[in-house]
């Protein structure tokens, strides 16, 4: 049977003249944080305001749905990145952008923005740093300093609009992949671009498709891997919800590349919504002809499986992440050969992460010669970073290589805060790149430009994008304790060093943190961590010992606090800790004097108690009963 | 010309030529790699790191996951690679239940040799986990998880030799175990008892169940006349207990041995195997004159006839009725030997020495019962006896030949090569080409009969007729055959299967060996062995006949039907596979269980249970019958099955079930 | 459970089997589905997905029990997951989990309430990092959360409980 092919000119040209159309646009930020903080009510209150005011408003433009001329078009878009100050909705064409936006705040808002036509001051967002106040989402010093080129989209367009992607310039790549390229010019372009791997490890994109392609094979596969299982990071997250088409694009140039015509997008469990929305962009590009057979009338086919992930973080490893669709233990198992020998069923496969693919289509479209203009020699492009932790604007990210800590911590970011969320100028204290396969930066690289081989010399990772800033209060022990207790519980368990080794490496920290270390566990330490890093089956547990030996290096003076002077220094771990009595604090109250179980305090009443660290046992009894707060180090 | 390829392993050039891995080109460069994961006849894990090499250009690599190429710069204990092993070894040892002194796996154990090997001098790490139970359930093994250091070798040997699969991984991480399925014991899940997951444990984590204790109680106990019968693979092996090369023939050492011990006679199971080639041949070649029931699987090998109960019951029918050699000595041993010994029945005891740890499971079954009184008491593996020797201070390899006792250890050479793979089918070859025209088989069919792969298929001729026999060793090969059996599609007339790879002389009970040449040793010594008998085959045994004269009647008669024969029926492969459809309820009620396997299912067994729910319903008997789904493979190619109370029901339809149910309801009235 | 659900439930397990054609390489997907259905992932259940696919159920087993999502036992009817992603972590995640667990009278080995109404459990990042502590109640996100706040949350949803009942 023939099928009619889908003309992504039309398609475009139709859609523009809708938008064109209309009045104003409200996008309303449908991330998951913005979600979660009630956005979903607020796209509600705003169509059904629109409608009581008598104005013409539409949810959709979608071919089969009216006009909405001369009208008013709401929409859900995916994640627009600003997180911290969410709900966020944006309006077109002004753009400006309203901030922490709830239901009641709705009808003055439409009233200003669309029967006043101006922006509705109280909801703009107000830099806490020096109260000014910005209408433009692009003037806001989180935006200002970002260039969002893989994100740009994500944050405008309808995730579930087809139409909108393909007027957006979508598929047009992926149409001159099929119809005006070999599978070596695609591969010979990608590896010009330079593009490499996002998903931690940076290996060179366009030579895996070469390696793969040169295989003969009848059958080969491309995976998406979508299992973003750092803690702390979830870029992949939000272009999945929130482009999926840009997904699906890049996988059908990857197959395209290298030969292969069946494609599996795996998407971790934990992210229902993305799920969903790639479904359905799946759902769309079959009904349009986009997926299937005989794609752009080139004669190849093309078809992709969507798999839920089924939490496991090690499936984030290429061949763990093989043998999960296999249907199978996700265990590793030892490369060479590799996937694109040897993959999913034994055949030649490609793993991209998320992020990589969709940066494929811009490359095909615009030429490697403008994406190499971004970022630096050796890792050109942008990246997108989950900036979180202790710092003012928390949120999603991007940035050309090369751009430096201090622009992301404190330039997009507004700084550090402290315990209490206010802002802190000299909290800073390390920052966490790279999830558990990375380490903990100090100060003294603020200024270093990011990029793959940078960010590697000095002992960590770029990983996929998780960048956790600390403050001052952070005792960087345990927080390489909270690292290996992650990589041991995601250990898969097979090889030796990975599986016994982070058991031991946890027990060592534990030993530390609670006063039993002295040299030879730091001796011990060091010597097991070396061995489980370079002997290892994965790239999990080759990198496993990466929180821990960056700590070792960058914060020594901090372990040897804690092993030789039995002191933690931020005073957050609490077997060091000395029980104490603040003077100042307690009313001589004599409740914790009757509660604590071994006499450890006296005093008077209406006196100031004294608490004996001898005899405290450090049970917390006499804390939890203190009124005042006055007893701190239990 | 061909250019000799070789790599460069610690300065010094070595060629290599097919190996698939590095580690075998190390090994063949006569350097012993550590590993506990690589074992040449399972698939490639890389988990125990020990072989790691430092390959120029490549770094720290597995040496077992490692391909060779020419020119290839190879360090295999460089300053950093020695640290590394020691480390891995202390991360074992940490958690490993140190016991070696109580260990019956010492001297034998891997990890306590290569941590001997590593040099490894203390262990600098706390153990974490807590003591774990230990699992006894069965008849034949026993695990230790407290042992278990994970390198997944039974786990593998069970999937891809076996193609059972009773074992596995679960948990992750720190928390990952080798359990059978939902940690139920080994007793209720489809382990066969084969042991092969105990011969290539590197640890004591899964042992052959000791019986020493009980035989010394037999031993001590001045009332009892104690017997004992040695299966062929045991002499060829027991030697290794004391240092002795795989193979060698230390039959007349371990009959001395066993006298020093307390036995009071020691007899020969091959004698029981030339019984079973008489049997056998005469029922196989009956059924070949009548065409029916064809092919004729053997029976031997106690781990096949429990695979074949509870995964394949339906092609039972074709499996021989003969006992097993032990059991068939056991039979006959409690038939004759109270007159020939002048014992009470009651004060004969019979003990089993065998290279297999089933045959412990196999000595237990009720069939081979009588009176509540096993044919065989008790069961020791060849490593058990080496144990008992050792302990009782005999001095194995100084002892003086002697003899098997009289009638019950006289055996042609037939009867010994029973112990290998390929061993029965010769030797019913023998028999049979004798019987039917005088003559010797021919050399070439038994060079194939001897070949060692997993699945033979061979025709012989004998005389007019074309035998098709089919040789299997490793349950994974027959699964195929088992199914065209099934579905009627197998032309072939006889199939030898036995579960280990190699047949009995590489039983779980055998002594350890971590040397992949001492079953092909082993294997060698029988068929020497059986070149240094007089006779060959089993008709010529003269024994044997007077045997048939006295006791048992005519082959294959009455009498000898009755203590030679057996017949085996389906067996449910786990325990509790069913699902409460009724709601609960504490009264006894009427039990109705609709197979929904697979095959049953097919044949609407799903529709039938809502069939039946609907009339349980409508009649309102939720207080008298209790409805239940099972997958119990059982008899599946006349299904629907359906239970009503004891009754199995066939073909069932929701009338016919309705109507037994309505007729047991009214006789419990 | 009553006969009907058990009849309709096991009905559904023989459709997802064959929806996947009993493709043995499907266990995932197939025990997802099925996992929806049970709410967990009974052993009976699972031998019997065992034999339909023919593999041993010890695979079975051993594929359930590795992946965090699958539940093998029994869960609550609100499932409450507080994430420990670094983020919430250096947030004060632990602090919301203990409270939950002492309000609740729960435990890392204890995760559910013997009524069957809460299951806790601290679980991997769930991405949702810029509103951290988060956590969710049957997938519901709920962001910036304190130990006070998770407990009125309980709170809310024992007292809508008793109003139901």
């Amino acid at each position: 049977m023939l099928k009619q092919q889908i003309d992504l000119n039309t398609v475009k040209k139709e859609y523009q003249e809708k938008a064109d159309a209309l009045k104003q646009r409200l996008i309303i930020c449908a991330g998951t944080g913005c979600v979660a903080n009630g956005a979903m009510d607020v796209y509600e209150a705003l169509v059904d305001e629109l409608k009581r005011q008598d104005l013409n408003v539409t949810v959709s433009l979608q071919k089969e749905n009216g006009k909405a001329e001369d009208g008013y078009y709401v929409s859900p878009s995916g994640c627009q990145g600003f997180c911290q100050a969410g709900p966020l909705v944006t309006v077109q064409p002004q753009g400006w952008l309203y901030v922490k936006v709830k239901p009641e705040d709705v009808a003055e808002l439409v009233k200003e923005t669309f029967v006043r036509n101006q922006p509705l001051e109280r909801l703009l967002y107000k830099n806490p740093a020096d109260d000014k106040i910005y209408a433009k989402q692009e003037e806001i010093p989180f935006y200002r300093g970002q260039n969002r080129y893989v994100l740009g989209d994500c944050g405008l367009i309808h995730p579930e609009d087809l139409d909108e992607y393909i007027a957006k310039d979508g598929y047009l790549a992926a149409k001159k992949a099929y119809t005006e390229m070999t599978s070596q010019e695609i591969c010979d372009t990608m590896i010009a671009s330079g593009l490499r791997g996002r998903g931690g490890g940076g290996f060179p994109t366009g030579k895996k498709w070469a390696f793969t392609l040169v295989e003969e094979s009848e059958k080969k596969y491309v995976i998406c891997n979508g299992d973003e299982g750092d803690p702390g990071a979830f870029m992949d997250r939000s272009l999945m919800e929130g482009n999926p088409h840009r997904i699906i694009e890049g996988m059908m140039i990857t197959a395209r590349a290298i030969g292969a015509d069946e494609g599996y997008v795996y998407v971790r469990a934990e992210y229902p919504l993305a799920v969903q929305r790639i479904q359905r962009a799946v759902k769309d590009a079959e009904a349009a002809g986009l997926l299937g057979d005989d794609i752009f009338g080139s004669g190849y086919s093309f078809r992709l499986v969507v798999m839920e992930g089924a939490g496991a973080f090690v499936c984030g490893e290429e061949t763990a992440l093989i043998a999960s669709i296999e249907g199978l233990r996700g265990m590793p198992r030892p490369k060479p050969p590799f996937p694109a020998q040897s993959g999913l069923w034994g055949k030649p496969t490609v793993i991209n992460n998320v992020e990589t693919l969709a940066t494929v289509p811009m490359i095909i479209h615009q030429g490697f010669e403008t994406y190499r203009k971004l970022g630096t020699e050796g890792s050109p492009g942008t990246k997108t970073f989950a900036l979180t932790g202790h710092v003012v604007n928390t949120g999603l990210i991007e940035v050309p290589f090369g751009a430096t800590l201090r622009e992301i911590i404190f330039d997009i970011g507004g700084g550090v805060t402290d315990n209490m969320d206010n802002p802190d100028p000299n909290g800073f204290k390390a920052v966490q790149i790279g999830g558990p396969s990375g380490g903990c930066l100090t100060e003294e690289f603020l200024d270093l430009p990011l990029d793959f081989d940078s960010v590697r010399n000095i002992g960590a990772m770029v990983g996929s994008g998780g960048l956790v800033v600390m403050n001052r209060s952070t005792c960087m022990i345990q927080v390489a304790h909270f690292f290996m207790q992650f990589t041991q519980n995601e250990s898969c368990g097979k090889c030796v060093p990975c599986r016994e080794g982070t058991k031991q490496m946890l027990v060592l920290l534990e030993d530390i943190m609670e006063g039993r270390a002295d040299q030879g566990t730091l001796d011990l330490l060091d010597d097991l961590a070396q061995a489980v890093l370079l002997g290892s089956l994965c790239g999990l547990g080759k990198t496993a010992p990466n929180p821990v030996l960056s700590t070792l290096k960058h914060f020594r003076a901090e372990c040897e606090a804690h092993i030789f002077d039995k002191r933690c220094p931020t005073g957050q771990c609490k077997a060091l800790a000395i029980p104490e009595i603040l003077a100042d604090k307690c009313k001589g109250c004599t409740a914790c004097i009757r509660k604590c179980p071994v006499d450890a305090i006296t005093g008077e009443r209406k006196q100031p108690h004294v608490i004996d660290p001898e005899l405290c046992v450090k049970c917390g009894t006499c804390a939890q009963v203190c009124k005042f707060n006055a007893i701190v180090g239990v | 010309m061909e250019n000799k390829q070789t790599i460069i392993i610690n300065g010094r050039e070595v060629p290599f030529n097919g190996q698939k891995n590095l580690l075998e080109i190390i090994r063949s460069a006569n350097i012993e790699m550590p590993t506990f994961c690589y074992h040449s006849e399972l698939s490639v894990y890389g988990a125990c790191r020990l072989c790691i090499v430092d390959i120029e250009g490549m770094g720290v690599v597995t040496s077992c996951s490692t391909a060779p190429k020419a020119g290839m710069v190879v360090r295999t204990h460089t300053d950093k690679l020695r640290k590394m092993r020691k480390i891995y070894m202390e991360l074992l040892l940490a958690n490993h239940h140190q016991s070696c002194t109580t260990c019956a796996k010492s001297s034998m154990c891997k990890l306590q040799d290569l941590a001997a090997r590593m040099d490894v001098k203390e262990v600098r790490f706390q153990k974490t986990g807590c003591e774990k139970a230990l699992d006894t359930s069965s008849p034949s093994l026993i695990r230790d998880p407290n042992k278990c250091i994970l390198c997944g070798d039974c786990v593998r040997a069970c999937d891809e030799i076996q193609g059972i699969g009773a074992i596995d991984f679960a948990n992750r991480g720190a928390s990952t175990t080798v359990v059978p399925a939902f940690e139920k014991d080994i007793k209720s899940v489809d382990c066969v008892y084969c042991g092969l997951c105990a011969s290539v444990c590197p640890t004591g984590a899964i042992m052959p169940r000791p019986e020493t204790e009980a035989v010394w109680d037999i031993l001590h106990d001045e009332t009892k006349t104690v017997v004992v019968q040695i299966a062929p693979a045991v002499r060829v092996a027991i030697g290794e207990m004391f240092g002795l090369e795989p193979g060698t023939i230390s039959t007349g050492k371990m009959v001395a041995a066993l006298k020093m011990l307390g036995f009071d006679k020691v007899f020969d199971t091959s004698f029981a195997a030339d019984l079973t080639v008489l049997e056998e041949t005469n029922e196989f070649l009956k059924r070949k004159e009548k065409n029916e029931k064809l092919p004729l699987f053997t029976s031997c090998c106690p781990a096949w006839v429990k695979y074949v109960e509870q995964s394949f019951s339906d092609i039972l029918p074709h499996v021989s009725s003969c006992r097993s050699p032990q059991q068939m000595f056991g039979s006959v041993a409690r038939e004759t030997l109270p007159k020939t010994l002048d014992v009470k029945p009651e004060d004969l005891h019979i003990v089993s020495i065998m290279p297999c740890t089933a045959k412990k499971f196999e000595a237990k079954r009720p069939e081979f019962m009588k009176n509540d009184q096993p044919d065989v008491d008790a069961v020791i593996t060849t490593q058990e006896l080496g144990r008992m020797i050792k302990q009782a201070g005999i001095q194995f390899n100084q002892l003086t030949s002697e003899s098997f006792d009289m009638p019950l250890g006289f055996k042609t050479g037939a009867g010994i090569i029973f112990g290998t793979t390929g061993g029965v089918s010769e030797a019913v070859l023998r028999y049979a080409s004798e019987k039917l025209t005088g003559q010797k088989p021919d050399p070439d069919d038994i060079a194939r009969v001897r070949a060692k792969d997993g699945l033979r298929v061979h025709t012989v001729k004998i005389g007019e007729a074309e035998l098709k026999l089919a040789i299997v060793h490793g349950l994974k090969n027959i699964c195929e055959i088992a199914e065209q059996v099934r579905d009627g599609q197998c032309d072939y007339d006889f199939i030898e299967v036995m579960a280990c790879p190699g047949g009995c002389v590489t039983g779980a009970g055998q002594p350890v060996s971590h040397d992949d040449t001492a079953k092909e040793l082993r294997a060698r010594g029988l068929y020497n062995k059986d070149k240094d008998l007089q006779l060959h085959n089993s008709d010529d045994n003269p024994y044997l006949h007077r045997c048939y004269q006295q006791h048992l009647g005519d082959i294959g008669g009455h009498k000898a039907h009755e203590l030679l024969h057996t017949k085996y029926s389906s067996r449910k492969r786990f325990d509790d596979v069913e699902f409460l459809i009724s709601e609960e309820h504490h009264q006894e009620r009427l039990g109705v269980n609709v197979c929904v396997g697979t095959s049953c299912y097919l044949r609407g067994s799903q529709k039938l249970l809502e069939d039946v729910m609907k009339h349980v319903k409508k009649q309102d008997l939720h207080e008298q019958v209790e409805v239940r789904a099972t997958f119990c493979f059982e008899t599946c190619d006349h299904g629907p099955t359906v239970r009503v109370g004891e009754t199995v029901m066939k073909k069932a339809t929701v009338e016919t079930i309705c109507e037994e149910m309505n007729r047991q309801l009214q006789v419990l009235v | 459970m009553e006969t009907d659900t058990k009849l309709r439930k096991f009905g559904r397990v023989c459709e997802i089997v064959d929806k996947y054609d009993r493709n043995p390489s499907k266990l995932i997907p197939i025990l997802q589905e099925v996992q929806k259905e049970y709410r967990y992932l009974p052993e009976e259940v699972m031998t019997y997905v065992a034999t339909c696919l023919d593999m041993s159920p010890a695979r079975v087993y051993g594929v359930a029990s590795f992946y965090a999502n699958f539940a093998l036992e029994p869960k609550g009817k609100y499932v409450v997951h507080i994430c420990d992603g670094t983020a919430c972590h250096v947030k004060g995640s632990g602090a919301i989990k203990e409270a939950l667990y002492k309000k609740l009278k729960l435990s890392g080995d204890k995760p559910t309430t013997d009524d069957l109404m809460f299951t806790v459990e601290a679980v991997s990042c769930l991405g949702a990092c810029g509103l951290a502590p988060v956590m969710t109640v049957n997938e519901k996100v709920h962001g910036q959360m304190t130990a006070e706040s998770a407990e009125a949350l309980i709170d809310d949803i024992l007292a809508e409980e008793a109003d139901n009942a």
